[in-house]
């Protein structure tokens, strides 16, 4: 009987290291994650930084849809594809300005940003004309 | 056959103008052909005879009046230029002229004329000349005690020679074995020129009756100058007073058939009756009718109709049974016929005869009806016509219902979201401030300063034009105004990104 106490204390620590050491291996993943992102450029963080803007907007939309339901649905669709366009925009953006993309190398960064400006620009009109 | 009468015609002339020189025995053999031409004559039921061409390949076809008016010509031209008479029965003229009279007015003005000739030359044509029998009225009224009147004319209507005229027989057409008057000479009213006869028999009832007559030239030598046929079939009606009594209306219980309400009727009178029934009961109606010399009669028509307040009708026959005619409505039996229309019913009662001198169609009075409720599938009653002026008259309203607006959330949330989605904007720009974005690269120096501020208030402008399109301009003003700021946006655009492109360049370079 004493046995088997003990038996089943082992099986407890045994378990309880495991569980501390997958949660000391994601700790470690998200850090060394955080800290490889601190290394990108600050413009990319800002392009981030906006993407994550668009896209929370968006989830807001969708949350208050959720709450009062779709009547005028033409609305709720331009409210949530001008986020989620734009937020594609940035993304596109964002791998033309990266200087370690070999594919975009001889494209100057400032023309990337023209494109990326001229496209919201477009978008926005056929937004607003959506808007109703 | 057509051309026959008008060599005959032709032939008359050449005799008339050379009456001596004629070889008798020619004429002989025309009358010979006369006689086999009439042996051809072709006659209908009613005992008319008339010509018509057998040969039905000739270019023009005469109808039978032409015909026989063509034979009629010749016929009669020929005759009063010969000297002795045609071996010709005075049946077959008798029936020719009948066939003339019963055509009644041609339409044709050819027709018309052949009619009217060959009747000319009948009335005094030396064959025979045939007399026709008439009566001015056939409808001997018991009432007014008419008497029978008879004319005998020529075919154009001038004065007969004296005659006898005999009433051979005359019976009733239900009853044709039975003749109740024989033989029985009419008397002559020179005034009038009719034969009549006075004081029918007393045991003339109301009725149709067919009287046959006779008729006789008085004086021996003058029998074969006309034509009087045999016997005339003339059908008379005999009309009268009908008596109608005993008239009641009266409602039963179903099951004992006991009497609960009895009303008598009026029919000659005006008064109307009202009862009142429901669907256990029967209605009743009942009358006698006998004709003035008490035998009883059965009316061609005697209906009951009921008709309801919407003008839905049902009709039935009354029966009858010797002199008593009597209708039961069984209620119990009829509701489903109804409709199951409850109310009230307008009776109207129907009586007639074309011997009746007091035929009715009179409105008896009302019957107020109960009926049960109709069940789920009980028919309808049909439709009843409609006035067709009312379609010119005003039609219903329309009253236009509207769509219902969608339900819309309360102004309070939609403003806290408002507020919610604004909040995204401002946690872009602190996130902004952390990262430690600088604004180190805007140019310092005049010109590409000034094309970077209008850069940005192009931008600025642009999304300013979007916001003032959707508050109230339309489409295609927006896109006039976008081509021109548009274009003025991607110079100045082009500009300040070169600018900067360039000192990034040289930074990279240096």
């Amino acid at each position: 009987m004493y046995q088997r106490e003990r038996e089943r204390e082992r099986e407890r620590d045994y378990r309880e290291e495991m569980a501390r050491s997958t949660g000391k291996d994601a700790q470690a993943l998200f850090h060394s994650l955080r800290s490889a992102y601190a290394a990108t450029p600050t413009t990319l963080k800002i392009i981030d930084l906006y993407m994550g803007f668009a896209v929370f907007t968006a989830l807001i939309q969708v949350v208050y849809m959720a709450i009062v339901g779709s009547f005028p649905f033409n609305s709720f669709l331009s409210g949530v594809l001008s986020c989620v366009g734009t937020a594609i925009l940035a993304v596109c953006l964002r791998i033309q300005v990266n200087k370690d993309n070999k594919e975009f190398k001889d494209l100057p960064p400032e023309r990337a940003f023209a494109d990326f400006v001229l496209c919201n620009l477009v978008l926005h009109l056929v937004i607003m004309n959506f808007l109703g | 056959m057509i051309f026959s009468g008008i060599a005959l015609e032709a032939l008359s002339g050449v005799v008339s103008l050379a009456s001596s020189e004629i070889d008798q025995f020619m004429i002989g053999a025309v009358k010979n052909d006369i006689v086999k031409l009439f042996d051809s004559v072709e006659k209908y039921d009613d005992g008319t005879f008339y010509f018509d061409e057998k040969l039905v390949n000739m270019r023009e076809q005469q109808g039978p009046l032409a015909t026989t008016s063509s034979v009629v010509r010749g016929l009669t031209a020929f005759s009063s230029v010969i000297t002795e008479s045609l071996n010709l029965t005075g049946d077959k003229i008798l029936g020719i002229a009948k066939f003339f009279l019963g055509i009644g007015i041609p339409g044709d003005t050819k027709n018309f004329f052949d009619q009217v000739d060959s009747l000319a030359c009948l009335e005094n044509n030396r064959v025979s000349i045939p007399l026709i029998l008439s009566l001015p009225s056939t409808v001997i009224s018991l009432t007014k005690k008419d008497s029978l009147k008879v004319k005998v004319n020529t075919v154009l209507g001038s004065h007969a020679p004296p005659l006898t005229v005999t009433l051979v027989r005359a019976f009733s057409s239900s009853a044709r074995d039975n003749s109740i008057i024989e033989n029985q000479e009419l008397k002559f009213d020179p005034q009038d020129a009719v034969y009549f006869l006075d004081d029918l028999p007393a045991s003339f009832d109301v009725g149709e009756y067919i009287f046959v007559f006779k008729m006789l030239v008085q004086d021996s030598e003058q029998q074969t100058v006309y034509a009087t046929g045999t016997l005339t079939q003339v059908p008379i009606y005999v009309t009268g007073l009908i008596k109608i009594e005993n008239a009641k209306i009266a409602v039963l219980d179903s099951d004992l058939g006991s009497v609960e309400t009895q009303k008598k009727l009026d029919l000659a009178g005006e008064s109307t009756v009202s009862v009142s029934a429901n669907h256990l009961q029967k209605l009743r109606l009942s009358f006698q009718m006998s004709t003035p010399l008490g035998n009883a009669f059965k009316p061609h028509q005697a209906f009951l109709r009921l008709r309801h307040e919407t003008k839905v009708e049902h009709t039935f026959v009354v029966g009858s049974s010797g002199k008593k005619f009597e209708i039961t409505l069984d209620f119990l039996g009829l509701v489903e016929k109804f409709f199951y229309l409850s109310g009230r019913y307008d009776i109207q009662l129907t009586v007639g005869d074309a011997v009746m001198e007091n035929s009715l169609l009179r409105d008896i009075g009302y019957v107020e009806l109960d009926l049960p409720e109709p069940p789920e599938n009980a028919s309808r009653p049909p439709p009843q016509p409609v006035d067709p002026y009312t379609r010119y008259g005003p039609k219903a309203e329309i009253t236009h219902i509207f769509r219902a607006p969608e339900k819309r959330p309360p102004q309070e949330l939609s403003l806290a979201f408002l507020v919610l989605t604004i909040l995204p904007l401002f946690g872009f720009i602190i996130g902004l401030l952390r990262l430690g974005v600088n604004l180190k690269n805007f140019p310092t120096s005049a010109v590409p300063a000034t094309f970077a501020v209008i850069f940005h208030l192009g931008i600025a402008a642009v999304l300013l034009l979007y916001v003032l399109f959707w508050l109230k301009l339309d489409l295609f003003t927006t896109l006039k105004t976008l081509c021109f700021l548009g274009v003025f946006l991607m110079v100045v655009g082009h500009r300040t990104l070169s600018h900067l492109a360039s000192a990034s360049a040289k930074l990279k370079s240096a």
